[in-house]
Protein backbone atom coordinates (compact mmCIF):
# COMPACT_ATOMS: atom_id res chain seq x y z
CA UNK A 1 0.00 0.00 0.00
CA UNK A 2 2.39 2.95 1.39
CA UNK A 3 5.63 1.77 -0.46
CA UNK A 4 4.12 2.99 -3.73
CA UNK A 5 3.89 6.26 -2.47
CA UNK A 6 7.22 6.30 -1.37
CA UNK A 7 8.59 5.24 -4.37
CA UNK A 8 6.97 7.89 -6.03
CA UNK A 9 8.04 10.29 -3.55
CA UNK A 10 11.59 8.77 -3.89
CA UNK A 11 12.61 9.15 -7.25
CA UNK A 12 11.10 12.92 -7.42
CA UNK A 13 13.40 13.89 -5.25
CA UNK A 14 16.06 11.83 -7.28
CA UNK A 15 15.79 13.98 -10.26
CA UNK A 16 15.09 17.37 -9.15
CA UNK A 17 18.34 16.70 -7.50
CA UNK A 18 20.18 15.87 -10.51
CA UNK A 19 18.97 18.64 -12.11
CA UNK A 20 20.05 21.23 -9.93
CA UNK A 21 23.41 20.06 -9.52
CA UNK A 22 24.01 20.30 -13.35
CA UNK A 23 22.28 23.27 -13.20
CA UNK A 24 24.57 24.82 -10.19
CA UNK A 25 28.24 23.11 -12.13
CA UNK A 26 27.52 25.39 -14.74
CA UNK A 27 26.42 28.33 -13.29
CA UNK A 28 29.60 27.91 -10.70
CA UNK A 29 31.88 28.31 -13.59
CA UNK A 30 30.09 30.91 -15.33
CA UNK A 31 30.35 32.66 -12.01
CA UNK A 32 33.67 32.16 -11.50
CA UNK A 33 34.36 33.73 -15.30
CA UNK A 34 32.39 36.72 -14.67
CA UNK A 35 34.08 37.55 -11.77
CA UNK A 36 37.55 36.93 -12.97
CA UNK A 37 36.72 39.37 -15.78
CA UNK A 38 35.50 42.20 -13.86
CA UNK A 39 38.64 41.80 -11.41
CA UNK A 40 40.78 41.82 -14.47
CA UNK A 41 39.55 45.07 -15.02
CA UNK A 42 40.61 46.43 -11.67
CA UNK A 43 43.61 45.52 -12.39
CA UNK A 44 44.05 47.17 -15.80
CA UNK A 45 43.45 50.50 -14.50
CA UNK A 46 46.28 51.52 -12.82
CA UNK A 47 47.83 52.58 -15.76
CA UNK A 48 47.18 56.21 -17.52
CA UNK A 49 43.66 56.82 -19.40
CA UNK A 50 40.42 57.38 -18.21
CA UNK A 51 38.30 54.70 -17.10
CA UNK A 52 34.63 54.27 -17.85
CA UNK A 53 32.09 56.04 -20.48
CA UNK A 54 33.70 59.08 -20.87
CA UNK A 55 32.18 59.31 -24.49
CA UNK A 56 28.33 59.15 -24.86
CA UNK A 57 26.77 59.42 -28.18
CA UNK A 58 25.04 63.12 -29.29
CA UNK A 59 27.43 65.05 -26.69
CA UNK A 60 26.47 68.80 -26.64
CA UNK A 61 30.29 69.89 -25.41
CA UNK A 62 32.83 67.22 -26.46
CA UNK A 63 36.55 67.49 -25.05
CA UNK A 64 39.49 65.38 -27.12
CA UNK A 65 42.86 65.86 -25.98
CA UNK A 66 42.75 68.88 -23.96
CA UNK A 67 46.33 70.23 -22.87
CA UNK A 68 46.34 72.63 -20.51
CA UNK A 69 49.37 74.82 -19.69
CA UNK A 70 50.28 77.72 -17.16
CA UNK A 71 53.58 79.02 -18.11
CA UNK A 72 55.90 75.40 -18.07
CA UNK A 73 53.28 73.89 -15.64
CA UNK A 74 51.25 71.50 -17.15
CA UNK A 75 47.53 71.77 -15.55
CA UNK A 76 45.49 69.31 -18.06
CA UNK A 77 46.96 66.34 -19.46
CA UNK A 78 45.00 65.18 -22.27
CA UNK A 79 41.79 65.21 -21.10
CA UNK A 80 38.81 62.87 -23.45
CA UNK A 81 35.49 63.67 -22.28
CA UNK A 82 31.68 64.25 -24.12
CA UNK A 83 28.92 66.12 -21.63
CA UNK A 84 25.51 65.16 -22.84
CA UNK A 85 22.48 67.09 -23.04
CA UNK A 86 20.21 67.94 -20.43
CA UNK A 87 22.54 65.70 -17.55
CA UNK A 88 24.08 67.36 -14.53
CA UNK A 89 27.77 65.88 -14.71
CA UNK A 90 29.83 66.60 -11.78
CA UNK A 91 33.89 67.21 -11.68
CA UNK A 92 35.13 65.58 -8.52
CA UNK A 93 39.17 65.70 -7.16
CA UNK A 94 41.32 66.95 -5.07
CA UNK A 95 42.71 70.75 -5.00
CA UNK A 96 44.31 71.61 -8.06
CA UNK A 97 43.80 68.34 -9.96
CA UNK A 98 42.65 70.38 -12.55
CA UNK A 99 38.44 70.25 -12.47
CA UNK A 100 38.18 73.74 -12.72
CA UNK A 101 40.71 74.91 -15.48
CA UNK A 102 39.11 72.50 -17.28
CA UNK A 103 35.62 73.76 -16.49
CA UNK A 104 36.98 77.44 -16.98
CA UNK A 105 38.14 76.29 -20.57
CA UNK A 106 34.87 75.53 -21.65
CA UNK A 107 33.91 79.25 -22.27
CA UNK A 108 37.03 80.32 -22.58
CA UNK A 109 37.66 82.31 -19.21
CA UNK A 110 41.49 81.08 -19.40
CA UNK A 111 41.90 83.27 -22.13
CA UNK A 112 42.43 86.24 -19.66
CA UNK A 113 44.63 84.36 -17.62
CA UNK A 114 48.20 85.48 -18.72
CA UNK A 115 50.54 82.33 -19.72
CA UNK A 116 47.58 79.90 -19.71
CA UNK A 117 48.00 78.12 -22.81
CA UNK A 118 44.85 75.80 -24.14
CA UNK A 119 45.31 73.06 -26.77
CA UNK A 120 43.29 70.05 -28.40
CA UNK A 121 39.58 70.43 -29.06
CA UNK A 122 36.77 71.61 -27.26
CA UNK A 123 33.49 71.48 -29.24
CA UNK A 124 30.62 72.96 -28.56
CA UNK A 125 27.17 71.94 -30.26
CA UNK A 126 30.29 70.81 -33.12
CA UNK A 127 31.81 73.42 -33.08
CA UNK A 128 35.45 74.42 -31.51
CA UNK A 129 35.15 76.93 -29.28
CA UNK A 130 39.04 78.01 -29.47
CA UNK A 131 38.68 78.77 -33.38
CA UNK A 132 40.36 82.21 -34.38
CA UNK A 133 36.90 83.79 -35.45
CA UNK A 134 34.91 82.63 -32.08
CA UNK A 135 33.82 85.58 -30.56
CA UNK A 136 33.97 84.77 -26.33
CA UNK A 137 30.83 87.26 -25.64
CA UNK A 138 28.29 85.06 -27.36
CA UNK A 139 30.10 82.30 -26.53
CA UNK A 140 29.64 82.90 -22.68
CA UNK A 141 25.85 84.00 -22.90
CA UNK A 142 25.42 80.24 -24.44
CA UNK A 143 27.66 78.80 -21.97
CA UNK A 144 27.00 81.00 -18.79
CA UNK A 145 28.68 80.56 -15.36
CA UNK A 146 27.69 80.61 -11.62
CA UNK A 147 30.83 80.81 -9.10
CA UNK A 148 32.02 80.15 -5.81
CA UNK A 149 31.48 83.13 -3.97
CA UNK A 150 28.13 85.03 -5.16
CA UNK A 151 29.07 88.08 -7.19
CA UNK A 152 26.15 90.07 -7.77
CA UNK A 153 26.79 93.13 -9.68
CA UNK A 154 26.21 96.80 -7.08
CA UNK A 155 23.21 97.19 -9.12
CA UNK A 156 19.63 96.56 -8.03
CA UNK A 157 18.29 92.75 -8.23
CA UNK A 158 16.06 93.85 -11.70
CA UNK A 159 19.19 95.33 -13.27
CA UNK A 160 21.42 92.50 -12.04
CA UNK A 161 19.14 90.36 -13.75
CA UNK A 162 18.07 93.05 -16.94
CA UNK A 163 21.68 93.54 -17.83
CA UNK A 164 22.34 90.74 -20.08
CA UNK A 165 19.45 90.40 -21.86
CA UNK A 166 19.85 94.32 -22.29
CA UNK A 167 23.58 94.05 -23.83
CA UNK A 168 23.06 91.12 -26.07
CA UNK A 169 19.99 92.73 -27.16
CA UNK A 170 17.88 89.78 -26.74
CA UNK A 171 14.37 92.26 -25.95
CA UNK A 172 13.84 95.42 -27.13
CA UNK A 173 10.85 96.54 -25.34
CA UNK A 174 10.58 97.95 -22.01
CA UNK A 175 7.46 94.89 -20.57
CA UNK A 176 9.89 92.48 -22.64
CA UNK A 177 12.65 93.24 -20.49
CA UNK A 178 10.42 93.15 -17.43
CA UNK A 179 9.29 89.34 -18.34
CA UNK A 180 12.54 88.28 -19.40
CA UNK A 181 13.44 89.33 -15.53
CA UNK A 182 10.56 87.86 -14.11
CA UNK A 183 10.66 84.05 -15.48
CA UNK A 184 14.12 84.19 -14.49
CA UNK A 185 13.83 84.79 -11.27
CA UNK A 186 11.03 82.23 -11.38
CA UNK A 187 12.67 79.66 -12.54
CA UNK A 188 16.24 80.15 -10.24
CA UNK A 189 13.21 79.87 -7.46
CA UNK A 190 13.91 83.71 -6.17
CA UNK A 191 10.73 85.16 -7.56
CA UNK A 192 8.75 85.16 -4.63
CA UNK A 193 10.99 85.94 -2.00
CA UNK A 194 12.10 89.39 -4.31
CA UNK A 195 9.21 90.27 -5.90
CA UNK A 196 8.40 93.33 -4.02
CA UNK A 197 11.94 94.48 -3.58
CA UNK A 198 13.21 95.12 -7.07
CA UNK A 199 14.62 97.87 -6.85
CA UNK A 200 16.73 96.54 -3.91
CA UNK A 201 20.68 96.69 -4.08
CA UNK A 202 21.50 93.00 -5.38
CA UNK A 203 23.78 92.87 -2.49
CA UNK A 204 21.15 93.52 0.05
CA UNK A 205 20.29 89.33 -0.19
CA UNK A 206 21.28 86.56 1.83
CA UNK A 207 24.03 84.21 0.88
CA UNK A 208 22.01 81.91 -0.56
CA UNK A 209 19.17 84.39 -2.63
CA UNK A 210 22.52 86.17 -3.86
CA UNK A 211 23.82 82.83 -5.56
CA UNK A 212 20.10 82.23 -7.05
CA UNK A 213 20.21 85.82 -8.06
CA UNK A 214 23.46 84.93 -10.23
CA UNK A 215 21.94 81.77 -11.24
CA UNK A 216 18.75 84.37 -12.40
CA UNK A 217 21.29 85.97 -13.56
CA UNK A 218 22.81 83.45 -15.65
CA UNK A 219 19.67 81.96 -17.51
CA UNK A 220 18.45 85.32 -18.31
CA UNK A 221 20.33 85.40 -21.47
CA UNK A 222 19.00 81.79 -22.33
CA UNK A 223 22.03 79.70 -22.52
CA UNK A 224 22.93 75.98 -23.36
CA UNK A 225 25.33 75.28 -20.57
CA UNK A 226 25.63 76.24 -17.20
CA UNK A 227 28.86 76.29 -15.72
CA UNK A 228 29.05 76.11 -11.92
CA UNK A 229 32.30 75.92 -9.98
CA UNK A 230 31.58 74.98 -5.96
CA UNK A 231 28.38 77.32 -6.26
CA UNK A 232 27.21 75.80 -2.44
CA UNK A 233 30.88 76.12 -1.07
CA UNK A 234 29.78 79.96 0.93
CA UNK A 235 25.35 78.31 1.44
CA UNK A 236 24.09 77.45 4.72
CA UNK A 237 22.51 73.60 4.12
CA UNK A 238 19.43 74.70 3.64
CA UNK A 239 20.12 77.32 0.76
CA UNK A 240 22.40 74.53 -0.63
CA UNK A 241 19.31 72.30 -0.70
CA UNK A 242 17.36 75.09 -2.63
CA UNK A 243 20.47 75.12 -4.99
CA UNK A 244 20.45 71.59 -5.63
CA UNK A 245 16.61 71.33 -6.00
CA UNK A 246 17.31 74.29 -8.36
CA UNK A 247 19.63 72.57 -10.40
CA UNK A 248 17.36 69.95 -10.78
CA UNK A 249 14.83 71.64 -12.48
CA UNK A 250 17.23 73.47 -14.68
CA UNK A 251 18.98 70.34 -15.68
CA UNK A 252 15.06 69.45 -18.22
CA UNK A 253 16.33 72.96 -20.33
CA UNK A 254 19.87 73.02 -19.84
CA UNK A 255 23.35 70.94 -19.79
CA UNK A 256 25.18 71.54 -15.95
CA UNK A 257 28.55 71.02 -15.10
CA UNK A 258 29.05 71.74 -11.65
CA UNK A 259 32.72 71.44 -9.93
CA UNK A 260 31.92 70.39 -6.32
CA UNK A 261 34.07 69.65 -3.44
CA UNK A 262 31.21 68.19 -1.63
CA UNK A 263 31.15 64.10 -2.85
CA UNK A 264 27.62 63.97 -1.44
CA UNK A 265 26.47 67.20 -3.44
CA UNK A 266 28.20 65.39 -6.87
CA UNK A 267 26.26 61.89 -5.45
CA UNK A 268 22.85 63.98 -5.15
CA UNK A 269 23.00 66.29 -8.06
CA UNK A 270 24.50 64.58 -10.91
CA UNK A 271 23.61 61.84 -13.60
CA UNK A 272 27.56 61.38 -14.38
CA UNK A 273 30.41 62.10 -12.20
CA UNK A 274 34.12 63.22 -13.56
CA UNK A 275 37.01 61.80 -11.04
CA UNK A 276 40.28 64.02 -11.44
CA UNK A 277 43.66 63.73 -10.08
CA UNK A 278 46.71 65.51 -10.75
CA UNK A 279 45.82 66.45 -14.24
CA UNK A 280 43.87 63.42 -15.56
CA UNK A 281 40.58 62.44 -16.18
CA UNK A 282 40.92 59.37 -14.55
CA UNK A 283 37.46 57.99 -14.50
CA UNK A 284 33.93 59.03 -15.43
CA UNK A 285 30.47 57.08 -15.20
CA UNK A 286 27.00 57.14 -13.74
CA UNK A 287 27.04 58.55 -10.56
CA UNK A 288 25.52 55.99 -9.38
CA UNK A 289 27.87 53.12 -9.92
CA UNK A 290 30.92 55.60 -9.45
CA UNK A 291 29.71 55.79 -5.66
CA UNK A 292 28.93 51.85 -5.74
CA UNK A 293 30.86 50.55 -7.27
CA UNK A 294 34.19 52.58 -8.76
CA UNK A 295 36.78 50.96 -11.38
CA UNK A 296 39.65 52.72 -10.39
CA UNK A 297 41.43 52.97 -6.93
CA UNK A 298 42.36 55.90 -7.20
CA UNK A 299 38.56 57.07 -7.21
CA UNK A 300 37.75 54.29 -4.43
CA UNK A 301 39.77 56.05 -2.62
CA UNK A 302 39.24 59.50 -3.42
CA UNK A 303 35.55 58.97 -2.32
CA UNK A 304 35.80 56.60 0.35
CA UNK A 305 38.08 58.99 1.88
CA UNK A 306 41.83 57.21 2.01
CA UNK A 307 45.04 57.97 1.71
CA UNK A 308 46.03 58.90 -1.96
CA UNK B 1 41.89 40.88 -6.89
CA UNK B 2 44.30 38.92 -4.16
CA UNK B 3 43.77 38.77 -0.33
CA UNK B 4 45.99 41.02 0.44
CA UNK B 5 44.56 43.79 -1.54
CA UNK B 6 40.75 42.27 -0.02
CA UNK B 7 41.82 42.63 3.11
CA UNK B 8 43.99 45.95 3.05
CA UNK B 9 41.38 47.97 1.80
CA UNK B 10 38.84 46.32 4.27
CA UNK B 11 38.58 48.86 6.97
CA UNK B 12 42.08 50.67 7.19
CA UNK B 13 43.48 53.74 5.41
CA UNK B 14 40.69 55.89 5.68
CA UNK B 15 42.24 59.70 6.86
CA UNK B 16 39.78 59.98 9.61
CA UNK B 17 41.07 57.14 11.38
CA UNK B 18 37.90 56.52 14.03
CA UNK B 19 36.59 55.65 10.88
CA UNK B 20 38.49 53.04 10.56
CA UNK B 21 37.82 51.87 14.25
CA UNK B 22 34.18 52.21 13.78
CA UNK B 23 34.05 49.68 10.49
CA UNK B 24 36.90 47.61 12.11
CA UNK B 25 34.10 47.20 15.08
CA UNK B 26 31.36 46.56 13.30
CA UNK B 27 33.37 43.65 11.76
CA UNK B 28 34.12 41.70 14.96
CA UNK B 29 30.11 42.36 16.06
CA UNK B 30 29.46 39.80 12.90
CA UNK B 31 32.56 38.02 13.76
CA UNK B 32 31.59 37.45 17.18
CA UNK B 33 28.23 36.45 16.14
CA UNK B 34 29.32 34.41 13.81
CA UNK B 35 31.68 32.47 16.68
CA UNK B 36 28.58 32.21 19.37
CA UNK B 37 26.28 30.62 16.65
CA UNK B 38 28.81 28.08 15.62
CA UNK B 39 28.65 27.34 19.32
CA UNK B 40 25.63 27.09 19.98
CA UNK B 41 25.18 24.58 17.04
CA UNK B 42 27.63 22.22 18.09
CA UNK B 43 25.89 22.62 21.46
CA UNK B 44 22.11 22.02 19.62
CA UNK B 45 23.66 19.28 18.27
CA UNK B 46 25.70 17.78 21.10
CA UNK B 47 22.10 17.79 22.84
CA UNK B 48 20.48 16.17 20.35
CA UNK B 49 22.55 13.20 19.87
CA UNK B 50 23.58 12.97 23.97
CA UNK B 51 19.67 13.69 24.92
CA UNK B 52 21.85 16.02 27.12
CA UNK B 53 18.89 17.86 28.57
CA UNK B 54 20.91 20.88 30.69
CA UNK B 55 22.97 21.65 27.23
CA UNK B 56 19.84 21.86 24.87
CA UNK B 57 18.45 24.54 27.89
CA UNK B 58 21.54 25.97 28.21
CA UNK B 59 21.44 26.76 24.26
CA UNK B 60 17.87 28.43 23.82
CA UNK B 61 18.99 30.68 26.82
CA UNK B 62 22.15 31.28 24.71
CA UNK B 63 20.11 32.27 21.93
CA UNK B 64 19.44 35.92 24.00
CA UNK B 65 23.27 36.88 23.23
CA UNK B 66 23.01 36.48 19.88
CA UNK B 67 19.96 38.57 19.11
CA UNK B 68 21.25 41.42 21.48
CA UNK B 69 24.45 41.40 19.35
CA UNK B 70 22.36 41.91 16.26
CA UNK B 71 20.85 44.84 18.03
CA UNK B 72 23.61 46.23 18.44
CA UNK B 73 25.12 45.47 14.52
CA UNK B 74 22.06 47.74 13.74
CA UNK B 75 22.37 50.62 15.59
CA UNK B 76 26.39 50.50 14.83
CA UNK B 77 25.03 50.48 11.20
CA UNK B 78 22.63 52.95 11.39
CA UNK B 79 25.24 55.61 13.22
CA UNK B 80 27.88 54.76 10.58
CA UNK B 81 25.50 55.73 7.88
CA UNK B 82 24.49 58.60 9.46
CA UNK B 83 27.85 59.80 10.44
CA UNK B 84 30.25 58.60 7.61
CA UNK B 85 27.78 58.13 4.66
CA UNK B 86 30.35 55.20 3.27
CA UNK B 87 30.80 54.78 -0.38
CA UNK B 88 32.15 52.55 -2.40
CA UNK B 89 33.31 49.05 -0.88
CA UNK B 90 32.70 50.76 2.59
CA UNK B 91 29.21 50.96 1.70
CA UNK B 92 29.33 47.22 0.20
CA UNK B 93 30.88 46.34 3.78
CA UNK B 94 28.45 47.74 5.55
CA UNK B 95 25.73 46.10 3.50
CA UNK B 96 27.26 42.52 3.48
CA UNK B 97 27.48 43.07 7.41
CA UNK B 98 24.16 44.62 7.38
CA UNK B 99 22.51 41.42 6.03
CA UNK B 100 25.22 38.90 7.39
CA UNK B 101 23.75 39.43 10.91
CA UNK B 102 20.43 38.94 10.00
CA UNK B 103 20.98 35.86 8.46
CA UNK B 104 23.35 34.85 11.53
CA UNK B 105 20.50 35.12 13.89
CA UNK B 106 18.46 33.11 11.83
CA UNK B 107 21.14 30.53 12.51
CA UNK B 108 20.86 31.26 16.04
CA UNK B 109 16.91 30.27 15.94
CA UNK B 110 17.30 26.99 14.01
CA UNK B 111 20.25 25.84 17.06
CA UNK B 112 17.34 27.08 18.97
CA UNK B 113 14.98 25.01 17.11
CA UNK B 114 17.09 21.66 17.55
CA UNK B 115 17.84 21.92 21.09
CA UNK B 116 13.54 22.01 21.19
CA UNK B 117 13.48 18.72 19.24
CA UNK B 118 16.17 17.50 21.88
CA UNK B 119 14.17 18.50 25.04
CA UNK B 120 10.88 17.33 23.47
CA UNK B 121 12.43 13.80 22.18
CA UNK B 122 14.12 13.31 25.72
CA UNK B 123 10.46 13.60 27.55
CA UNK B 124 9.20 11.28 24.67
CA UNK B 125 9.35 7.55 25.50
CA UNK B 126 7.94 7.09 21.37
CA UNK B 127 10.84 8.64 20.29
CA UNK B 128 13.79 6.53 21.49
CA UNK B 129 17.03 7.56 19.49
CA UNK B 130 18.19 5.11 16.83
CA UNK B 131 21.56 5.43 16.03
CA UNK B 132 21.44 4.83 11.99
CA UNK B 133 19.72 7.74 12.34
CA UNK B 134 21.89 9.71 14.57
CA UNK B 135 24.55 8.51 12.14
CA UNK B 136 22.59 10.72 9.38
CA UNK B 137 22.54 13.54 11.31
CA UNK B 138 25.81 13.51 11.99
CA UNK B 139 27.03 13.52 8.66
CA UNK B 140 24.68 16.70 7.61
CA UNK B 141 25.55 18.12 11.28
CA UNK B 142 29.28 18.17 10.17
CA UNK B 143 28.48 19.54 6.99
CA UNK B 144 26.29 22.20 8.39
CA UNK B 145 29.06 22.74 10.89
CA UNK B 146 31.87 23.14 8.28
CA UNK B 147 30.09 25.25 5.97
CA UNK B 148 28.82 27.79 8.62
CA UNK B 149 32.73 27.84 10.33
CA UNK B 150 34.32 28.50 6.36
CA UNK B 151 31.42 31.07 6.18
CA UNK B 152 32.47 33.27 9.10
CA UNK B 153 35.87 32.45 8.22
CA UNK B 154 35.80 34.06 4.80
CA UNK B 155 33.78 37.03 6.70
CA UNK B 156 37.33 37.55 8.54
CA UNK B 157 39.71 37.30 5.82
CA UNK B 158 37.06 38.45 2.78
CA UNK B 159 38.09 36.01 0.44
CA UNK B 160 36.40 35.66 -3.09
CA UNK B 161 37.77 32.38 -4.13
CA UNK B 162 36.37 30.89 -0.96
CA UNK B 163 33.53 32.29 -0.69
CA UNK B 164 32.73 30.51 -4.20
CA UNK B 165 33.95 27.50 -2.62
CA UNK B 166 31.48 27.38 0.21
CA UNK B 167 28.96 27.95 -2.33
CA UNK B 168 29.24 25.01 -4.21
CA UNK B 169 29.47 23.26 -0.90
CA UNK B 170 26.51 24.12 -0.30
CA UNK B 171 24.99 22.05 -3.05
CA UNK B 172 26.63 18.92 -1.56
CA UNK B 173 24.74 19.48 1.48
CA UNK B 174 21.54 19.81 -0.77
CA UNK B 175 22.42 16.43 -1.90
CA UNK B 176 23.42 14.56 1.54
CA UNK B 177 19.63 16.10 2.67
CA UNK B 178 17.68 14.34 0.18
CA UNK B 179 19.74 11.53 0.77
CA UNK B 180 18.94 11.37 4.20
CA UNK B 181 15.25 11.71 3.52
CA UNK B 182 15.37 8.26 1.48
CA UNK B 183 17.37 6.93 4.17
CA UNK B 184 15.15 7.32 6.78
CA UNK B 185 11.80 6.38 4.99
CA UNK B 186 13.73 3.10 4.89
CA UNK B 187 13.91 3.21 8.76
CA UNK B 188 9.79 3.94 8.76
CA UNK B 189 9.21 0.90 6.84
CA UNK B 190 11.03 -1.38 8.27
CA UNK B 191 10.25 -0.41 11.69
CA UNK B 192 7.14 1.94 11.90
CA UNK B 193 7.88 2.35 15.91
CA UNK B 194 10.79 4.51 14.33
CA UNK B 195 8.15 7.18 13.31
CA UNK B 196 8.34 9.45 16.63
CA UNK B 197 12.44 9.73 16.30
CA UNK B 198 12.64 9.50 12.94
CA UNK B 199 9.80 12.84 12.42
CA UNK B 200 12.48 14.71 15.03
CA UNK B 201 15.45 13.46 12.74
CA UNK B 202 13.45 14.62 9.93
CA UNK B 203 13.33 18.17 11.84
CA UNK B 204 16.63 18.54 12.64
CA UNK B 205 17.93 18.13 9.22
CA UNK B 206 15.54 20.10 7.75
CA UNK B 207 17.32 22.89 10.50
CA UNK B 208 20.50 22.27 9.65
CA UNK B 209 20.00 22.58 5.56
CA UNK B 210 18.47 26.16 6.42
CA UNK B 211 21.68 26.31 8.06
CA UNK B 212 23.78 25.57 5.29
CA UNK B 213 21.70 27.98 3.30
CA UNK B 214 22.13 30.91 5.47
CA UNK B 215 26.17 29.61 5.01
CA UNK B 216 25.86 30.19 1.47
CA UNK B 217 24.02 33.43 1.92
CA UNK B 218 27.16 34.95 4.20
CA UNK B 219 29.40 33.45 1.23
CA UNK B 220 27.31 35.65 -1.42
CA UNK B 221 27.67 38.52 0.90
CA UNK B 222 31.24 38.14 0.78
CA UNK B 223 31.71 37.68 -2.98
CA UNK B 224 29.49 41.13 -3.28
CA UNK B 225 31.50 43.25 -1.05
CA UNK B 226 34.80 41.69 -2.08
CA UNK B 227 34.07 42.15 -5.83
CA UNK B 228 30.65 44.47 -6.19
CA UNK B 229 28.98 42.05 -8.00
CA UNK B 230 25.36 40.59 -6.92
CA UNK B 231 25.54 36.55 -7.68
CA UNK B 232 22.22 35.85 -5.77
CA UNK B 233 20.15 35.76 -8.65
CA UNK B 234 22.79 33.57 -10.28
CA UNK B 235 22.38 30.61 -8.26
CA UNK B 236 19.64 27.92 -8.00
CA UNK B 237 17.99 28.47 -5.26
Amino acid sequence: MTPMFFNQFDSNIAMVNEDERQNFHRDASRLRKRLQISSRDKEVVEDDGTVGQWSISDPRISCRNVDVNYGDKQAIKKVNLDIGRNEVLSFIGPSGCGKSTLLRCLNRMNDTIPGCRVSGEIKLDDEDVYLKHIDVVPLRAKVGMVFQKPNPFPKSIFENVAYGPRIHGLTATKDGLAEVVESSLRRAGLWEEVKDYLDHPGTSLSGGQQQRLCIARTIAVNPEVILMDEPCSALDPIATAKIEQLIDELREQYTIVIVTHSMQQAARVSQRTAYFHLGKLIEVGETASVFTQPIHKLTDDYISGRFG
Amino acid sequence: MSRGVAMEKLTDGHIIRRYDGELDNLRLIALEMGGLVINLLGDALNAFKTQDLDLAHKVVAMDNQVDELEVKADQEIANIIAKRCPVSSDLRMVMAVSKSVSDLERIGDEAVRIAGLAIQAIGNEASDPNSQMLRDVNRIGSMAMSGLRSAVEIFDIWDEEKALQVIENHNDMEEEFQADLRHLITYILEDYRNIGFAISVVLVIKSLERVGHHAQNLAEYVVFQVSGEDIRSDQPS
